[in-house]
């Protein structure tokens, strides 16, 4: 675990309120998990102190760049949305524990649903895959159009299956409304989004091997200030932290 | 001996710096990051008699220059704190201030009882002032009558220094402060957090699942340094001073208003590094202003000389 300061490289908006920033510097070249994240500090001398957990959505090893995907909504990330090429900033990581990679040789299909901001993490999860030769099949969901973002960089993956609330790309409804044919080839499932998305997934795929990791405002990010639990029946403590314990669990791990 | 070194009932600091209850959970996790060694001290996160679960989530929102946090009080209980987490510090060798609450009298006493046991605590912290928990805490921090009687009691079973950590919750700090003095406290933590909330304007919804919560970080500095000066001048005890420290100035700042070692709380979750690089830039400090040891610097504010020391 270490702090970085990073280079951006570039910092531009994707989609309503979506930012894609590329950054670089030797930090880089240990992010090689997908599912981890960065505990990002948003402002050089910001009032906005705590730190935004954002999970990596690419690595490029060779160039040391990672690519974080992020929605300006409040103040903080808005304060990130407006720096520029050349500026630094200070992330922490990579944190968490990312997705079991190693237990998929058995499973030649795996399928990735992804809600809103829970997307970024499945695009390094599906090269992954891709390149230990599983088929990967993604569900991604969206509130219209002008909310999706890189679903031709995940086409070139694997098929891409796009949901929208209001219709206006895709298929009208929410990412289970797509799950149905898909999991009838028993793929294992890897999900991520709100906890209400979560459940649904979690319900659809009774039977399936699967992994969700889960978003909660954070504190620390290192597991030392119990912000980020979520209950447990496996454990005896009766709770998991989120930041240092996942953000991925096994599906049935957490309760949702 | 090093001219950082403080001491006070039951801790004998190499520097005066250790990081406040609930923000560096019981060390393990800041050890990954470095050598807690270096630290004057550690508070850890507040010990109840069973096993507590916290509050709902959310329980943190970003606030200006600072933040609201409504933890609850999860731990793992007393028995399993020395069970497990009191003895991984071992090998830190350095004094372990343990942090301790409840929802009755019975519970804070036989927590201490329990605690101050342990070889390895060499004080232990009363948390009458945790506001997120709905018996105990804070009530407990806010009567003057309560604090003394709840202070007298614990007092009479530990066998460690006992620090009373203060609400600041509270009309009259200088009072609350003199009634645990009297009941025989052996020092003074302060402040603990602020009883604020945020709510979403789209909704109205309170962003914490618990409502309110407590307010820390740089925003509440300045109640903590007038609060210390106040208390620091009608009481004889020595004071644990904490509120949104984050550099070696506010630190000196802290001490100048009465403080004898400061905690650091928030800023650990902003910079992991934060206690170490405080470390390391407090002898800076001490030479630009020509002061040979740090704890001279307590309670600066109130003694007669106004001018730098160096030019004395
Ligand atoms: C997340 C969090 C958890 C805390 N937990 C405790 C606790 O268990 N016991 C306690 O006495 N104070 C607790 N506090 C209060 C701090 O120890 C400290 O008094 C307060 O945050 C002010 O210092 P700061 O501004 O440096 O954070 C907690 C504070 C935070 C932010
Ligand atoms: S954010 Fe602090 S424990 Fe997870």
């Amino acid at each position: 675990m270490k702090k970085h300061l990073l280079n951006i490289t570039s910092n531009i908006e994707i989609a309503r309120n979506i930012f894609e920033m590329k950054l670089t510097g030797p930090g880089v070249g240990s992010m090689t998990t997908p599912g981890q994240f960065l505990h990002v500090s948003v402002g050089n001398q910001s009032s906005k102190l705590l730190r935004r957990p954002l999970s990596i959505c690419d690595v490029d090893l060779e160039r040391k760049e990672v690519t974080l995907l992020y929605r300006a909504q409040g103040e903080g990330t808005k304060q990130l949305s407006h720096k520029h090429e050349g500026e630094v900033v200070d992330v922490l990581g990579p944190l968490g524990n990312g997705f079991e990679l190693a237990e998929m040789d058995k499973n030649k299909h795996a399928l990735l649903i992804g809600g809103g901001i829970g997307v970024p993490p499945l695009y390094y999860l599906g090269k992954h895959l891709k390149k230990k030769g599983i088929e990967v099949t993604f569900i991604l969901g969206y509130q219209s159009i002008e909310d999706s973002f890189y679903i031709e960089k995940f086409k070139e993956i694997g098929e891409t299956i796009v949901t929208t609330v209001d219709g206006s790309l895709g298929i009208k409804g929410f990412v289970t409304d797509a799950m149905m044919n898909v999991v009838e080839n028993e793929p294992v499932i890897y999900s991520v989004g709100p906890a209400i998305m979560l459940k649904a997934v979690e319900e659809r795929a009774v039977g399936l091997r699967g992994y969700l990791s889960l978003e909660e405002r954070m504190g620390c990010g290192i597991g030392a200030c119990f912000a980020c639990v979520c209950p447990t029946e496996t454990r005896e403590s009766g709770y998991v932290k989120i930041c240092s314990d996942g953000p991925v669990f096994k599906m049935g791990e957490v309760v949702l | 001996m090093s001219r950082l070194h403080v001491s006070l009932p039951g801790l004998n600091m190499k520097n005066p710096i250790l990081p406040a209850s609930g923000c560096f959970g019981f060390g393990k996790e800041y050890a990954k990051w470095y050598d807690l060694s270096v630290l004057g001290g550690i508070t850890i996160k507040a010990a109840t008699l069973e096993g507590r679960f916290g509050n709902p989530t959310p329980r943190v929102a970003e606030t200006e220059s600072g933040m609201l946090n409504a933890i609850g009080l999860q731990n793992p209980g007393v028995m399993k704190i020395l069970e497990n987490e009191v003895p991984a510090l071992e090998p830190y060798n350095i004094p372990i201030l343990a942090n301790i609450a409840g929802s009755t009298e019975e519970e804070y006493i036989e927590v201490t009882r329990q605690i101050s046991s342990s070889p390895q605590v060499s004080a232990v912290e009363l948390n009458i002032s945790c506001p997120n928990v709905k018996e105990g805490g804070i009530q407990f921090g806010t009567h003057y009558k309560s604090a003394a009687d709840l202070t007298r009691k614990v007092k009479a079973v530990s066998k460690k220094p006992v620090y009373v950590k203060l609400s600041p919750n509270v009309s009259n700090i200088v009072e609350m402060a003199q009634a645990v003095e009297e009941a025989g406290a052996d020092g003074l933590s302060m402040i603990n957090t602020l009883v604020g909330m945020k709510l979403d304007w789209r909704t109205g919804n309170p962003i914490l699942a618990n409502k309110t919560g407590g307010l820390s970080g740089p925003a509440i500095k300045p109640v903590a340094i007038r609060m210390i000066y106040e208390v620091s001048q009608k009481i004889s005890l020595p004071i644990i001073g904490m509120g949104g420290v984050s550099t070696a100035e506010d630190v000196l700042e802290m001490m100048s208003a009465g403080a004898s070692a400061v905690a650091v709380g928030t800023a650990n979750f902003v910079n992991p590094y934060v206690c170490p690089e405080i470390i390391e830039q407090l002898p800076k400090l001490l030479d630009e202003i020509g002061v040979e040891n740090i704890s001279e610097m307590t309670g600066r504010s109130t003694k007669q000389w106004r001018t730098p020391l160096s030019s004395r």
